[in-house]
């Protein structure tokens, strides 16, 4: 069995699974009831400045089969006294000593009140502090969270008044309602965070009742924008992970957090150079029962992939990543239907008709009609692949590649600025008919 | 003797012939719905007789929009609740459902179907403007699916449209013919309603030729369709059949159908003569009335039975027993029926029906114990009334009328649904009756010209 534990700037933990900073990290009954199921680590539900909650404060994005793909909170930090918090957190290290305890921390942007919650929370005897600079509801407006995340100047100075005083490792949490987030990915590192978190929840109104005219959920008549997590926001998380790996200035661990719910999104996220990840929306679905699949399936991946390590795998496909100029122009795929999966459902047909290339045609086959691809005018868009119900049926087949050639490489042999003529040219040459 | 009969308590009743497919509740239908895989050229559409938008009313209920689901339903079946309840959607939408390739269940379009129209009869929503009279009249005569559909659609293009039934009740085979754990007489009764509601007007205890002659239809309307029906069953030419205790499946289904719970009397030993799908209803009816054994005569074998393949299935599951290739040819008893003598049957030659000859057994004789038999030989048409329409041609038991819009030779009486095509469903009916209203909108229109 594969080797699950990680050093994440130098906190241990069994497993890379942590509890994000969230409800489920509200308390010590519950953080105890994650790691008897099994999860490595936790990241307290962030404590500090006063707060009050509203009634009705999630709302959940429903798939036609699958309820919460995304879930929209405007819960704020820790509604708990700080000293509960830290007797709790205190406990809970103490008696689970291989784990994970991170404490989550917001506070007005005070150096004095900065400096003062640090020393408490290193009194707990826990591995790490999280700054939390990406809620992006209430606390925002408060100048706190996402207010702090969305400026790096904040963010270094803030960062920087608590490495200065802490001696345990702090992890600085981003907010993803920025234009780059490899800028205040940037500005934690020079404000000395030993590592990252990312992303935090994305600013988000899930819906209108359409009887009421009022927000879902209404507090009272009235609503708020929120933050969105789950599954939905995946794409965007994984991207900003990627970015914050591949950029030279900041060096430091990530935690890869948004939308994981099973040991697959985990893996995806530790090879766009996550170290642990941090899991919220899936628990609120299904309980902390999921971290059993979690180990179970990351472990077997692993064994089957002849990886010893899970560590092996951080930033394995960063590489893969790149720029659009970067790529070949000249690698070929087509679309291949396989009539004998084929259900004719016809979806292949009419979204290529009507929102592609034209490339399919239905075709009598067997007593009725069958679509079948036209290769040689297929573009490879991967459309018809996507919506075919039936695994396995398309398939989109390598098709010989007359040779390589990237759009940078391109725009330095052909005409500058390039001219259409020129690069029809090119295309005729190698076989490429636009129409 | 006299025939030992048995009766269920109401609420038995109530059991026995609950509905067959429950309806979907709301969140269960979204999520029959969210399956739909929205085909493009659906086979369920193109394989349903009047060509419903499948896919189309199934994306309406998954987005909430259940009056836009029923009025496609209804756009193109105005009897869409029966339909949806009644049809043998095994061998129509659901059968041909691509699902069925992909090793899945079919998308369970007949009850989404039901979801969407008793939604609509639920809220007491009318789905139809229907404009003003164009001062054209159209009488129709019979007041079956075929007419209720020729006279909703024609309504919907501004004609006063007139039906005239010859029963106490408007619904024909739809209201009657059907088994009542399928179908209840209730939301055919309903449905017709709805459709009295766009402003079809229905004249029934007339029966044309006794109460009213077509030289008044043909003055006061400015054209006629005819949609009759069939009449009575094939009777069976066979020493005994004047006995009491042997009936018409048809007039029996309308009996137990329209009866309260509880006070339609069966048999303890009940025969079936006949292998198709109205037996089947017979069969099961009787059943689930209280008869101890049910026993269907078929004169050939499992394999030529035309009832479909669900349906016996239904009867097997209810304890019907079947007597393939057996033939009766007497009916015992003193003024009542107690008893069926058969003789087994062979098969030979293919007949003109394609199917193969059965030929009797010398030497077979048998006789069954019943105390009461159904004939369900098939319908036959009311020959003598179709001979008395002026101008309409009769060959074959049917009236000739072109299947495609209705036309007779002549020009001013139109026909369809069974009378025309045979016996078919009731989804075949209302497709006919459709396709005349928009050939009878044809001809009056053009004759303005």
């Amino acid at each position: 069995m594969a080797d699950l534990s990680i050093d994440f700037c130098g906190i241990k933990s069994p497993n890379p699974f942590w509890l994000a900073s969230a409800p489920p990290s509200n308390s010590a009954y519950q953080v105890n009831r994650a790691f008897e199921a099994g999860w490595g680590g936790a990241v307290w539900k962030t404590i500090g400045a006063p707060v009050m909650n509203t009634y009705n404060r999630y709302a959940g994005l429903d798939g036609p089969e699958q309820k919460l793909i995304g879930l929209n909170n405007i819960e704020l930090i820790s509604d708990r006294n700080i000293e509960t918090n830290l007797k709790e957190i205190a406990e809970v290290k103490k008696n689970w000593p291989d784990r994970a305890v991170i404490t989550s921390l917001m506070v007005e942007s005070d150096k004095e009140v900065w400096r003062d919650i640090v020393k408490r929370t290193e009194d707990t005897g826990c591995d790490g502090i999280e700054l939390n600079y990406g809620c992006p509801h209430g606390m925002s407006e408060r100048g706190m969270g996402a207010a702090v995340g969305q400026v790096p100047e904040y963010c270094s100075m803030i960062t920087e008044w608590v490495t200065e005083v802490a001696s345990i490792p702090v992890i600085v949490k981003l907010t993803p309602n920025i234009t780059d987030i490899v800028q205040p990915a940037r500005a934690a590192v020079k404000g000395g965070a030993d590592s990252v978190s990312l992303i935090n929840t994305i600013n988000s109104i899930i819906g209108i009742d359409l009887d009421s005219f009022e927000t879902v959920p209404s507090v009272g008549g009235k609503g708020s924008h929120g933050g969105f997590a789950g599954p939905a926001v995946k794409p965007i998380a994984l991207h900003m992970v990627s970015a914050v790996s591949m950029d030279d200035q900041v060096n430091v661990p990530i935690s890869g957090i948004g939308g994981i719910s099973d040991w697959r999104d985990a893996a995806e996220f530790m090879l766009l150079g996550a170290t642990s990840v941090q899991v919220c929306t899936a628990v609120m679905h299904y309980g902390f029962r999921i971290i059993e699949d979690m180990i179970d399936g990351m472990s077997n991946w692993l064994d089957e992939k002849g990886i010893r390590s899970v560590e092996e795998i951080i930033g394995k496909s960063v590489e893969r990543i790149t720029n659009f100029g970067e790529l070949n122009l000249l690698y070929k795929t087509a679309a291949l239907i396989d009539k004998d999966k084929c259900i004719s459902c016809n979806l292949c047909y009419i979204v290529c008709e009507d929102t592609a290339h034209q490339c399919i045609d239905l075709k009598p086959f067997d007593g009725g009609v069958k679509p079948e691809v036209r290769e040689d005018d297929c573009v490879g868009c991967r459309l018809c692949f996507m919506v075919c119900p039936v695994h396995g049926c398309i398939e989109m087949v390598e098709l010989d590649s007359p040779a390589e050639k990237t759009w940078k490489e391109l725009e330095g042999e052909l005409s500058d600025p390039m001219s259409w003529e020129d690069l029809r040219e090119f295309q005729k040459k190698h076989g490429i008919e636009i129409h | 003797m006299t025939i030992s009969l048995k009766k269920i308590s109401p609420e038995e009743y109530r059991k026995n012939f609950a509905d067959m497919k429950p309806a979907l509740s709301e969140s269960a239908a979204i999520v029959e719905a969210g399956r739909c895989l929205f085909c493009y050229d659906a086979p369920c559409t193109n394989i349903c007789p009047t060509h419903i938008d499948v896919p189309g009313f199934i994306k309406k209920i998954m987005t909430g929009n259940y009056i836009g689901s029923a009025k496609t339903i209804l756009s193109e079946n105005i009897l869409g609740e029966s339909c949806g309840r009644a049809c043998p959607v095994e061998v129509l939408c659901e059968g041909a459902c691509v699902m069925n390739d992909k090793d899945e269940l079919p998308i369970k379009i007949g009850q989404l179907q039901r979801f969407s129209t008793e939604w609509r009869r639920n809220n007491k929503k009318s789905i139809f403007d229907i404009p003003e009279s164009n001062g054209k009249s159209v009488g129709l005569i019979g007041a079956g699916p075929a007419s209720l559909s020729c006279a909703a659609y024609l309504k919907l293009n501004g004609y006063d449209t007139l039906i005239y039934e010859a029963e106490e009740l408007a619904g024909g085979l739809d209201a009657f013919g059907v088994a009542e754990y399928k179908l209840t007489l209730k939301s055919v009764l309903d449905e017709i309603e709805m459709i009295k509601e766009m402003g079809v007007k229905i004249q029934t205890d007339t029966k044309v030729g006794k109460d009213i002659s077509f030289d008044e239809l043909l003055k006061k309307h400015d054209a006629l369709f005819i949609g009759i029906g069939l009449g009575r069953t094939r009777s069976l030419e066979i020493p005994g059949n004047d006995l009491n205790g042997i009936h018409d499946t048809i007039d029996f289904v309308k009996k137990y159908k329209t009866n309260p719970p509880g006070e339609t009397a069966v048999g303890k030993n009940v025969i079936v003569i006949g292998g198709g799908n109205t037996s089947v209803d017979a069969a099961t009816a009787a059943k689930r009335l209280g008869a101890d054994t049910v026993t269907v005569l078929y004169r050939r074998s499992e394999s030529e039975m035309p009832a479909f393949a669900h349906e016996y299935e239904h009867a097997k599951a209810d304890g019907v027993n079947y007597q393939w290739l057996t033939n009766p040819i007497a009916f015992m008893g003193d003024t009542d029926v107690e008893a069926v003598k058969c003789i087994r049957m062979e098969l030979g030659e293919p007949d003109d029906s394609g199917r193969r000859q059965p030929i009797s057994v010398p030497g077979t004789e048998f006789t069954i114990p019943a105390d009461m038999v159904f004939l369900a030989l098939g319908q036959v048409a009311d020959k003598e009334f179709i001979k008395s329409i002026p101008e309409v041609g009769f060959s074959n038991g049917k009236i000739v009328a072109d299947p495609k819009n209705g036309k007779t030779s002549n020009p001013r009486i139109f026909a369809g649904g069974d009378v025309v095509h045979g016996a078919k469903e009731v989804v075949n009916a209302v497709q006919a009756g459709k396709l005349a209203a928009y050939e009878i909108n044809k001809f009056l229109s053009d004759e303005e010209d």
